[in-house]
């Protein structure tokens, strides 16, 4: 019988669980920005170089 | 190869190719961020886009301000000792390699920690190490690889600011409801009649009770507020209907759970909370990187360079400038208050204060307004005026600017819900004594059954879906508007205003023609290499204008400030400048710019300065003549006139020497006699017709940079579209009229269920949806196909 009870529950707190990390997803400004991500996610991993001994020369000063 | 263009840029190098690896550059400034990206193994900058980048720009001295700890303070989102972070706005984002290229900034510089750029708002958040890296390091840094970021005085004044995430909080908890309470209601809706389902029917109703408690109170709060704000000014807004169904639904379905009644109908007020956020939600689209609400605060300087009486310069944010102190305006910079000059020798356009086209020469003594930019090198001035009391700033504290347009006027879908809700009232009434009289159970079900399947979802979804995609459509045909209300002002204008200098003239071009002698070859040769040697503007427009000689070495070259250049060359002589300064006595009244040439003391000719009109502007007011009332307010002097005359429809009203508060009470006195003015202009001295016209429209010829507050926001090169824009916003008010017709259907159907007392839950559940749906589905059909009729 009491069967379904535990079935309940089980649904809810999983829902509720999708529903927090939603909540949180929000909050940590997630939805802030949809469009960047999108673009992030299609660049190459470069090859790490090693010992490429770099000069840099960003500033002229 | 045929044309060349440069590998970092884009831009044509064919002139004066520099070859550097193999690649073609059309300056040292491409060729020197090419250098420093590929040292640093950033060569996949150039494999995602092609010519992604930006010349680098002088900018010596033009970031001194940010050697002041008061000002770095301010701008900075996070600082400890050790670490800072800031936001900068960087125009220039606009591709792929620019996310990648700010995002990997730690490659070049390795006291930079992250950075993330975001995309739409154009912004790169910088973390980086400021023991041995200062904020004008990096700021310097990232002006010599071509992403100048954009600092003005606006970011000084706002601070932190917070971002609003409500909707989506509220969207998310009516989404999460709706889905469960959908969910928990199937069972009763498949009823089969048993023991099993008896036993477990309260636990269900109370579960979907208490999915829809947030439902109610948190994502429905909205239209409470606004429903309240309506009655309480006696105005039957969309939100009555909306928030009298919310209730009705509440209220009768928690009653039928507690009295063991029926099932309630929870999935029908969760949907309908949904559908209605998701509506509200798809017509909010911004455009975060443009502003509408821009003042004088985001066209100013943060910092300036003042000199200690001491003789000492040093860099003073322009809120500390006070009365008496001297300034130094550098080439290129702005005037930040109201000054005199004291040394140096000032040429000032105010094209974006005023709308003269001209810029302006002045001498020690003279007075400069704030606003102005000085074109010719360094010159010193004296303090007049604060910030905020100078002529310029002083416009903003016009009335106009604090009023809020949008409340201003009551939408179609108002107007519209206002007879609605009358007769969605007499039904239920009718109806309810209809069934007092011969059924007396059945009345009150019959009552609040009208308010629920009346609800005006359908009604009130159609305006946001028509408005948020047509806002959607003109977006990508780079005509940028504030909000949705704005096309639905935007169709009822019936007077035109434009200005002039900006707006129907393009920024950069003059047509120029020549009147007087005809010059000899051996004359025009040293006239062209006489202007080579000169770096003023209407020299340097000259000098593009005469076919390519050969260069010759002149004897002598002077230039005279103010007046003109001279030259020698062999036994010829040549003047060009001012009539006075060639000699030229007879000086016909000429409101033109104009450059005369003199030659061994003859007088030979001036070349005349026209403003060059945008491309189909005559077309366009051709078109819109027919509609609407035409006129065109200039700042400028009526040197134009007879050109305008020519070019526009007889009936086109011509006004110039209109200071900018002339503009404002123009408007203002049309529409006290009714008319709906819309107002085109991009400077700052349009900045109050703008605000005060029913919708103002900025053009702009890079939408990046500054413009002033206004309704929406067009690209210059979209200009002669601007009549088939108004026309989409007219017919985007057809759609909603029609969807309006379809709703109304629905509801007939509705009601019919309602008033003969047969409205059972599964078919408001089932009603509800499939109008809101079907609304949304014509309405973006509709505007789409609208849209495709757009260039």
């Amino acid at each position: 019988m009491s069967v379904i009870y535990v079935l309940l529950a089980i649904s809810i707190i999983i829902a509720v669980g999708f529903f927090i990390a939603f909540v949180l997803a929000v909050k940590k400004g997630q939805y802030d920005d949809s469009y960047t991500p999108s673009v992030r996610m299609l660049f190459e991993d470069e090859l790490v170089k090693e010992n490429s001994n770099k000069q840099i020369i960003t500033n002229k000063d | 190869m045929g044309h060349k263009t440069c590998f970092h840029c884009g831009l044509d190098s064919e002139s004066k190719t520099i070859i550097f690896d193999d690649k073609s550059f059309c300056c040292n400034g491409c060729k020197t961020v090419y250098e420093i990206f590929s040292i640093n193994d950033l060569n996949c900058y150039y494999d995602l886009q092609e010519a992604p980048g930006a010349t680098p720009i002088e900018i010596e001295g033009k970031y001194d301000f940010l050697d002041n700890e008061k000002i770095i303070e301010k701008l900075l989102d996070f600082n400890d000792n050790q670490t800072q972070i800031i936001t900068l706005y960087i125009p220039h984002i606009h591709c792929s390699s620019c996310i990648w290229i700010l995002e990997n900034l730690n490659k070049l510089q390795s006291n930079i920690g992250a950075s993330v750029v975001n995309f739409g708002k154009k912004t790169v958040r910088i973390t980086f190490n400021s023991e041995n890296y200062s904020l004008k390091n990096l700021v310097t840094m990232l002006c010599s690889i071509g992403y100048e970021p954009y600092i003005s005085l606006e970011d000084f004044e706002t601070g932190k600011k917070k971002i609003d995430r409500s909707l989506i909080y509220k969207l998310g908890v009516a989404g999460f409801a709706f889905g469960n309470v959908m969910f928990l209601s199937f069972p009763e809706y498949f009823q089969v009649e048993g023991f099993w389902l008896e036993q477990y029917k309260p636990v269900f109703r109370w579960l979907m009770f208490s999915f829809s408690l947030p439902v109610v109170f948190y994502s429905a709060q909205d239209y409470f507020i606004s429903a309240y704000k309506g009655l309480r000014s006696k105005l039957l807004n969309i939100d009555v209907p909306i928030v009298l169904g919310v209730l009705v639904l509440f209220i009768r379905s928690t009653i039928e759970i507690i009295f063991d009644l029926g099932t309630g109908f929870f999935d029908s007020l969760t949907g309908l909370v949904f559908f209605l956020l998701i509506g509200k939600f798809f017509q909010n689209k911004t455009y975060a990187f443009l502003s509408f609400e821009r003042d004088y605060k985001s066209y100013f300087p943060i910092g300036i360079t003042r000199i200690t009486s001491k003789g000492v310069e040093e860099s003073v944010q322009v809120y500390d400038i006070k009365k008496g102190d001297r300034l130094i305006i550098r080439n290129e910079e702005l005037i930040p208050v109201d000054c005199i000059l004291i040394k140096g020798h000032a040429r000032i356009d105010y094209s974006f204060v005023t709308g003269e086209s001209e810029a302006v020469s002045k001498l020690s003594g003279d007075k400069l307004f704030a606003g102005g930019k000085q074109l010719d090198g360094i010159i010193e001035v004296d303090v007049l005026k604060t910030v905020e009391q100078s002529y310029l700033t002083q416009l903003w504290s016009n009335d106009v600017f604090k009023s809020d347009k949008e409340n201003a006027f009551t939408s179609l879908t108002n107007s519209i819900s206002k007879n609605f809700t009358i007769a969605i009232l007499l039904i239920a009434i009718v109806a309810t004594s209809y069934w007092l009289i011969n059924d007396s159970t059945k009345a009150l079900n019959v009552f609040t059954a009208v308010l629920i399947i009346a609800c005006p979802c359908a009604i009130a979804l159609s305006a946001p879906f028509t408005f948020g995609n047509l806002l959607r459509i003109l977006g990508n045909k780079k005509f940028y508007l504030k909000n949705a209300s704005v096309i639905e002002q935007l169709a009822k204008i019936n007077t035109i205003i434009f200005d002039k200098t900006g707006t129907i003239t393009a920024n950069k071009e003059t047509t120029i023609s020549y009147d007087g002698a005809e010059l000899s070859t051996t004359e025009e040769r040293l006239l062209k290499n006489t202007l080579r040697g000169s770096n003023h503007p209407l020299s340097r427009a000259l000098y593009n204008l005469l076919d390519k000689n050969d260069i010759i070495t002149l004897d002598h070259y002077q230039e005279h400030i103010g007046k003109g250049i001279e030259a020698n060359y062999q036994t010829e002589h040549i003047k060009v400048g001012s009539a006075q300064f060639v000699g030229h006595k007879t000086e016909t009244l000429s409101l033109n710019t104009s450059v005369h040439i003199s030659t061994n003391t003859d007088y030979k000719g001036k070349f005349i300065f026209y403003n060059a009109y945008r491309k189909g502007l005559s077309t366009l007011f051709n078109h819109l003549k027919r509609d609407y009332d035409l006129a065109i307010l200039s700042g400028d002097n009526a040197g134009e006139k007879d050109n305008l005359t020519k070019l526009l429809p007889s009936k086109t009203k011509l006004l110039f020497k209109q200071k900018p508060e002339d503009k404002l009470e123009y408007i203002k006195y049309h529409q006290s006699e009714g008319a709906k003015v819309l107002m085109i202009g991009d400077g700052l001295n349009d900045a109050g017709a703008l605000a005060q016209s029913n919708v103002g429209i900025a053009i702009s010829e890079n939408v990046n940079v500054f413009s002033p507050a206004c309704d929406a926001i067009l690209d210059a090169s979209k200009f002669n579209q601007l009549y088939n824009y108004i026309k989409a916003s007219k017919s985007a008010i057809k759609i909603i009229k029609w969807s309006f017709v379809l709703s109304f259907l629905y509801n007939v159907v509705g009601l019919y269920f309602a008033v003969t007392g047969q409205l059972a839950p599964v078919i408001a559940a089932i009603l509800m949806p499939l109008s809101s749906i079907s609304i949304v589905v014509f309405t973006t059909i509709a505007t789409n196909y609208t849209g495709r009729h757009l260039e």
